[in-house]
């Protein structure tokens, strides 16, 4: 083993004793050779460089930053590099890399559009005033209560205060139509026998009597496809995965949830989180994946908490372990936080992250499908998707398919924000109309002047798009997403211009910086609408600029960063939203 | 560890590229098919020495069927394969990464970007006064290398060759994220406080000049580089028993910097401490 140099700083007792604590709960994970360290070398073969991450934040919640000492201890521990310790903590906004002037907590505020229309900057100078330390940044994952805070806590637990005193923003309770979302509201979401008293474990019982290749049968039958963003048939992702015999094999949920404007994952998660896991098993049993994963934001501690308890009540009552419900079959979850960083929603970034790597995004192919988690076979699915197959195990494919359209079965979840009387998630066919999803929220509380479908990798719609169906098909067809279910009103009282200047300052915050498009890309990018807002109209030179980029972007880049940076953008220059011209 | 040989000979695969039939060994890339077909293609994070990261995309070409355009560096030949390394699109992406790696980045020593800039048309001057770049300074921390990070493209090789590729000190990695990610020590550490064993290697692939041997930055702060001049011997490294290759260029009578061959069997181009700078032996300081 090659020795790892390190400087003189050593970490205070407290920081080693918080790493140690990580390195010996942490002992669960089976580890395998992957082409990724062998090629790293022997010396790194037998490492848990997947403990880079939950150490790196238990020095951050114990020193209040990732200090010089803390990060040679984390490093020494686990036989990683100092330097490329200290390239991946200063990948995330979560980790503060120079030692803060100020002692105690950071209370962070969303700047993001929702947050934006509903005096977010009031909020943040009044919590400063108040001697708070506060952190402006990008979407919490609160859209429905903005302004959005969450607080990191300095030795001791992050918190929302927002989850002490407020109602759930759901409005369908009771709604017998609903397939995703019957028991929210309904079920106590800390136990276990009231999720079996809700019909909870039903459809694992089922799947196992089904076996492997008739549940994949059942949800390639039922068109289900993903809803993280890029809507890919689960069945064939999920084929492929099981088609992979002889690897060791996983399945990821990803609860990273960071587009602005998604809450959709953390309402589920918090209010029925044994449905993710039971779904999360199901993929397990039906792929041949042994080891299962959640990745969820690090500013999400509620969800967090409910699905761990939901992982020990179910381990506890035999759903997950050495023997999954008598199956003869093994799978375990692990829970892994991440630390601020919307580009690690991006699955092969994700793994990266999880693996203790930088969170940047992989070339594809080759895909997760044969080389993911670990280099190995990998299926990774939004939480929403996978809530989907409890259902249609349980009632089939052909049920299943009576919702919705042809090429869009089923049900979406959306979160809608901004200028509607409730704001909130729900769950409708698709083939709803967005202004009859509008109009289920209340209805819009201004004039509308947009509308933000997908999040800011979408791109926005004006008032006249109110008939538009909410399928895959149709939107594809007007040139704008669902994306993650995002639809975000503004009434014709927000300055538009603020809210896409925010849009691109977004991208330029958020791109790993990996690849040339993107990195230089969303900085001129942003660089150009800035200096439009100077001189209040597009020169035509700047308008092409804007396209060029943008074709680049989309061509080049590696991600799906890059290829839709430049979607708001140009769709509120179509509109007339910002440039002069409206 | 050097690269690994990718490659199943025996095992051809047809692609055509530009319209013309182009053979090549199963698990060879798209960029080795244009190299035997004679396109020439721009690369710059690629080396024949490194493993693709694939992050520069200045190689992307379009290949039918795929949505978006791929980079030729990394992207293995499938049968059947259509290649398109001249279309607009393909032109049109080329010349965009040229032009922002130009609006941010002072390329006056990157020798091989600048043709290609040429050639594609890139226009740095349209994107207004002051685009922002990476605003840093010289880092002269000892007497054998300096470090220019106003001149980096971020191509990630000197974080290859020290770490997996070739050297395996893992001095070096990309911190921060974004526009604002750079080649970093730990904590941003002088770099003889680091794990930094001066082999040289990150120099030895560095396309911009980013990297520097002292002894050339100093003669061309003196502006007396003048490599136009130089001579190169080639030799074998008299210190161990290894057999490394060395490129000695000189310039009046001086050896003013040292390379290893990319394709040597022994270095695949990287050397060490002694082979890189173990030469002042043969030139006494007085002589200078
Ligand atoms: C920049 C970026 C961010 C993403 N963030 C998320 C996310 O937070 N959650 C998610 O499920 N998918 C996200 N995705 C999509 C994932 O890459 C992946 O397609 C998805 O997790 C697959 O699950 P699904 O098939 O169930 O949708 C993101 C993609 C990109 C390009
Ligand atoms: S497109 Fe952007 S986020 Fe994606 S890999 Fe490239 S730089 Fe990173
Ligand atoms: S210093 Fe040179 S080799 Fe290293 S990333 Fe920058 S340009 Fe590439
Ligand atoms: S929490 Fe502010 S926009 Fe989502
Ligand atoms: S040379 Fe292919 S991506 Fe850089």
């Amino acid at each position: 083993m090659p020795d790892l140099s390190f400087t003189d700083d050593v970490a205070s007792a407290g920081e080693k004793a918080v790493v140690d604590e990580v390195l010996a709960v942490a002992g669960t994970a089976v580890i395998f050779e992957t082409d990724r360290l062998i090629r790293a070398g022997l010396a790194r073969r037998n490492e848990r460089r997947d403990l880079l991450l939950p150490a790196l934040h238990a020095l951050q919640k114990e020193s209040g930053w990732i200090s010089p000492g803390g990060l040679n201890y984390a490093c020494d521990q686990l036989q990683v590099p100092p330097a490329e310790g200290y390239g991946v903590a200063s990948f995330y906004e979560l980790f503060r890399m120079e030692e803060p002037e100020h002692e105690g907590d950071v209370v962070h505020v969303c700047i993001d559009a929702a947050c934006q229309v509903a005096g977010n900057e009031e909020l943040a100078q009044r919590l400063e005033a108040e001697g708070n330390h506060v952190h402006r940044g990008p979407c919490l994952g609160q859209c429905e209560r903005a302004p959005a805070v969450f607080i990191q806590g300095l030795r001791k637990p992050d918190s929302v205060p927002a989850d002490a005193d407020n109602p759930l923003a759901f409005h369908q309770q009771g709604d017998p139509s609903l397939r995703l979302l019957h028991r929210l509201g309904v079920v106590d979401p800390t136990s276990l026998g009231s999720y079996l008293e809700n019909g909870g474990y039903k459809a694992l019982a089922k799947a196992v009597e089904m076996g492997a290749d008739a549940v994949i049968a059942a949800v390639r039958d039922s068109g289900l496809s993903g809803r993280g963003g890029a809507a890919f048939p689960t069945g064939i992702k999920w084929r492929g995965v099981a088609d992979e015999t002889g690897r060791p094999r996983h399945v990821v949920a990803n609860c990273d949830e960071s587009e602005p404007g998604t809450f959709k994952d953390r309402i589920l998660m918090e209010n029925d989180p044994f449905s993710v896991i039971e779904s999360l098993i199901i993929a397990g049993l039906a792929t041949g994946a042994e080891r299962g994963w959640i990745y969820i934001r690090g500013e999400y501690p509620l969800a967090t908490e409910r699905l761990q308890n939901a992982i020990d009540q179910s381990r506890q009552s035999g759903y997950l372990g050495d023997d999954v419900i008598r199956s003869g079959k093994r799978f375990d979850i692990e829970i892994r936080r991440g630390a601020g960083a919307y580009i690690c929603g991006e699955e092969t970034a994700l793994f990266n992250s999880l693996e203790g790597f930088r969170g940047e995004p992989r070339n594809k192919p080759p895909f997760p499908t044969t080389h993911g988690l670990f280099g190995e076979p990998t299926s990774i699915n939004n939480p929403e998707t996978l809530v989907n197959v409890l259902d249609i195990v349980v009632r089939g494919a052909d049920v299943y398919r009576e919702t919705g359209t042809e090429r869009s079965p089923g049900t979406k979840l959306f979160c809608v924000s901004g200028h509607v009387a409730n704001t909130g998630i729900y769950e409708v066919p698709f083939g709803t109309t967005l202004g009859e999803l509008i109009d289920l929220a209340g209805g819009a509380t201004g004039e509308i002047q947009a509308v933000l479908m997908g999040g800011a990798a979408g791109s926005f719609v004006g008032p006249d798009a109110m008939d538009l169906p909410l399928t895959l098909e149709a939107t594809r067809e007007a040139g704008t997403t669902l994306g993650s279910g995002v639809v975000m009103v503004f009434d014709t009282s927000v300055n538009m211009t603020e809210i896409v200047v925010r849009i691109t300052e977004f991208f330029r915050g958020e791109s790993c910086g990996q690849c040339v498009p993107c990195r230089v890309g969303v900085v001129r990018q942003h660089e150009t609408v800035v200096e439009l807002t100077q001189k209040g109209t597009l020169e035509p030179v700047k308008a092409q600029l804007i396209d060029d980029m943008a074709m680049a972007m989309a061509d080049a880049s590696i991600c799906g960063l890059g290829h839709t940076a430049a979607g708001a953008l140009q769709s509120a220059l179509r509109l007339g939203l910002i440039g002069g011209s409206q | 560890m050097t690269v690994a040989d990718k490659t199943v000979s025996g095992t051809k695969v047809s692609i055509t590229i530009d319209g013309q039939p182009v053979e090549v060994d199963q698990g060879q890339t798209i960029l080795d098919g244009c190299r035997s077909a004679g396109v020439d293609t721009p690369t710059i994070c690629y080396a024949d020495n490194l493993t693709p990261v694939n992050v520069c995309r200045v190689c992307v070409v379009e290949v039918d069927g795929n949505r978006t355009l791929v980079p030729s560096c990394s992207r293995p030949a499938e049968e059947g394969m259509v290649v398109h390394t001249d279309s607009d699109r393909v032109r049109h992406s080329r010349k965009m990464v040229l032009e922002f790696l130009g609006s941010g980045v002072d390329l006056s020593q990157a020798t091989e970007i600048g043709p290609w800039m040429d050639h594609y048309g890139a226009d740095t001057a349209r994107y207004g006064e002051s685009p922002e770049g990476m605003n840093e300074t010289v880092k002269i921390q000892d007497d054998l290398y300096i470090r220019d990070y106003d001149k980096c493209v971020l191509c990630y090789k000197c974080v290859e060759a020290c770490g997996d590729d070739a050297q395996h000190t893992f001095a070096i990695a990309v911190a921060g994220r974004g526009f604002d990610a750079r080649i970093s020590t730990e904590f941003d550490v002088e770099l003889p406080e680091s794990a930094c064993v001066y082999c040289g290697n990150c120099i030895g692939v560095c396309p911009t000049g980013a990297l520097q041997f002292k002894s050339e930055f100093d003669m061309r702060e003196a502006a007396n580089w003048r490599p136009e001049e130089h001579t190169v011997t080639t030799t074998v490294c008299s210190y161990c028993g290894v057999g490394c290759n060395l490129e000695l260029h000189v310039q009046d009578d001086t050896i003013v910097k040292v390379t290893s061959p990319a394709d040597h069997s022994v270095t695949s181009g990287h050397l060490c401490v002694k082979g890189r700078f173990g030469w002042q032996y043969v030139q006494p300081p007085t002589r200078r």
